[in-house]
């Protein structure tokens, strides 16, 4: 522990640091308040609601499911993902359909984020690449449990 | 009739203004904190969605505090209780009524000083008051009749009474030179120069009777670096067991505290009301040469004078609250025993071989 006359100057480094960040952010601040354009900004604050900050090329977020050019999502129900989910929070039900390449497809595919831990582990596993997590929407608050449960349609 | 009348103007004036400058350090330590640690600050209260940099904060705080539940325990005192935010609110606002805000003006051949009751011991009246401000400290831990808000309570009033003693101990050397203890003649001396180039403020006179008076002073507004009977963090504080308006009414006394400390800093020691230079007629530079300017500019600036130099105290007093952290309390009883009291003991020597030998 530092002692004697060295903390009065420490004491004085300490507020010679404060009072230069005030004076150098408030010189930014005021420029930019005047509409001067400058390089650095005053504070280093996104102002979240309005002021999205961009999203890292790997994030996860909310899911997608990609479609064919028919309409008919690229899924084949083949229930990869649901089984290696382990918030156990897709549901499938699988149906036929008439085209002979396809044979399989979801009637229904629900992904319930009420339970989702968005740890991605469904896009890895698809074998047809029909599911992503690659929407950037983050803000999926409601305020119902049943406003959390993702259909196909809103998918 | 006319005298009582003035007197009532004068009082509401200046409460006045210390009410709206306590709410606008609520507003200025939120935003200067801010700035210091590159943030922006609140900036969302509105009204109709007009911002103005979040200046409707405090309204905003106020509105809320208002609405809480104002809660007093079963256990507490109830009346003692409610008495100890009103006490220590009190006793500092009323120290208010000794500080010259400017020269005295005259209006309709009616001498009216800026300066609500011109105290011929303002000096220790004030003093005086500061050191009543205790007994809201400790009335309030002793009627809430809880554990930590004694605690809290009996930390706060060792620690303000220690400081006490360096506070009055600093300002003795400046007692020994000024010639009176009336705030507005001690201002009125100020004018002059020293060496006949420099206006001769108490900090030009007293640099070590400054150094030990401010630190005392910072101690006596009981915020951050000295903040133990608080302790907001860890330990818990005297008004632990208050809600709602009285214990916005604390945090209130803590911001008047600041802003009458700033106050006696600019008024004992930076001239309070005095420009460098300007005397009745106008400015007269030591370099020669003069700038005429009619009666009433020159009480405007000077009253513009006193108020800038009391935000710009309030303004360092604020950065020193987000520069340091928390002393020890062993610490703090040293340092104002073991430096602060030598310091202004010192002082006085200093000044008084001064004083003889000259």
């Amino acid at each position: 522990m530092k002692k004697g006359w060295v903390v009065f100057k420490e004491i004085l480094r300490g507020i010679w640091i404060t009072a230069r960040h005030f004076t150098v952010n408030m010189w930014f601040h005021t420029l930019r308040l005047f509409g001067v354009k400058t390089r650095k900004k005053g504070a280093v604050t996104f102002q979240y609601p309005e002021q999205v900050k961009p999203l890292a090329p790997r994030h996860k977020s909310l899911h997608r499911i990609l479609r064919r050019e028919n309409g008919l999502p690229q899924c084949v129900a083949c229930m990869m993902c649901a089984t290696v989910c382990p918030s156990d929070c897709i549901y499938i039900e699988a149906g036929e359909t008439d085209d002979p390449e396809v044979q399989k497809y979801p009637t229904s595919f629900v992904i319930d984020l009420n339970r989702c831990c968005f740890c991605g582990f469904c896009v890895e596993a698809c074998p047809v690449d029909a599911i992503r997590m690659d929407t950037g929407e983050i803000r999926l608050a409601s305020t119902s449990h049943a406003g959390l449960e993702y259909p196909l349609e809103k998918l | 009739m006319t005298d009582v009348l003035i007197l009532l103007v004068k009082i509401v004036l200046a409460l006045t203004w210390t009410m709206l400058l306590a709410l606008c350090l609520t507003w200025v330590e939120r935003k200067e904190s801010a700035v210091i640690q590159d943030r922006i600050g609140a900036n969302r209260a509105s009204i109709f969605g007009v911002r103005i940099l979040g200046l409707f904060q405090p309204f905003a705080d106020a509105i809320k505090m208002i609405f809480k539940e104002d809660f007093v325990p079963s256990f507490s005192e109830r009346v003692l209780h409610t008495m100890a935010p009103f006490l220590s609110f009190f006793f500092v606002a009323v120290t208010v009524v000794a500080v010259p805000f400017g020269d005295a003006i005259t209006v309709g051949g009616r001498r009216i000083a800026l300066q609500v009751a011109d105290l011929n011991a303002a000096l220790l009246f004030v003093l005086a008051m500061l050191g009543l401000g205790i007994y809201g400290i400790l009335v309030s831990g002793w009627a809430s009749n809880s554990r930590f808000a004694l605690l809290g309570s009996l930390r706060g009033a060792a620690q303000l009474i220690s400081y006490e003693v360096a506070l009055g101990l600093s300002l003795v050397g400046l007692v020994m030179v000024f010639p009176s203890l009336r705030l507005s003649e001690i201002v009125r001396f100020q004018g002059g120069l020293l060496f006949g180039f420099l206006p001769k403020w108490g900090i030009f006179i007293q640099p070590l009777g400054f150094a030990a008076f401010f630190l005392a002073a910072l101690a006596e507004t009981k915020r951050v670096p000295f903040d133990l009977p608080e302790g907001e963090s860890e330990i818990i504080g005297f008004f632990t067991e208050y809600s709602g308006l009285k214990w916005g009414l604390f945090m209130m006394t803590d911001f008047l505290e600041v802003i009458i400390v700033s106050c006696l800093a600019t008024t004992l020691f930076f001239g309070g009301w005095q420009v460098p230079w300007l005397g009745a007629g106008g400015f007269h530079f030591p370099w020669g040469g003069a700038w005429n300017l009619p009666a009433w500019l020159v009480t405007v600036f000077q009253v513009l004078a006193f108020n800038l130099k009391v935000f710009f105290f309030c303004w360092l007093q604020v950065l020193i609250r987000w520069t340091y952290p928390r002393f020890r309390y062993d610490q703090v009883m040293d340092f104002g025993w073991k430096f602060l009291v030598p310091l202004g003991a010192a002082n006085i020597l200093v000044t008084g071989l001064v004083l003889v030998l000259k």
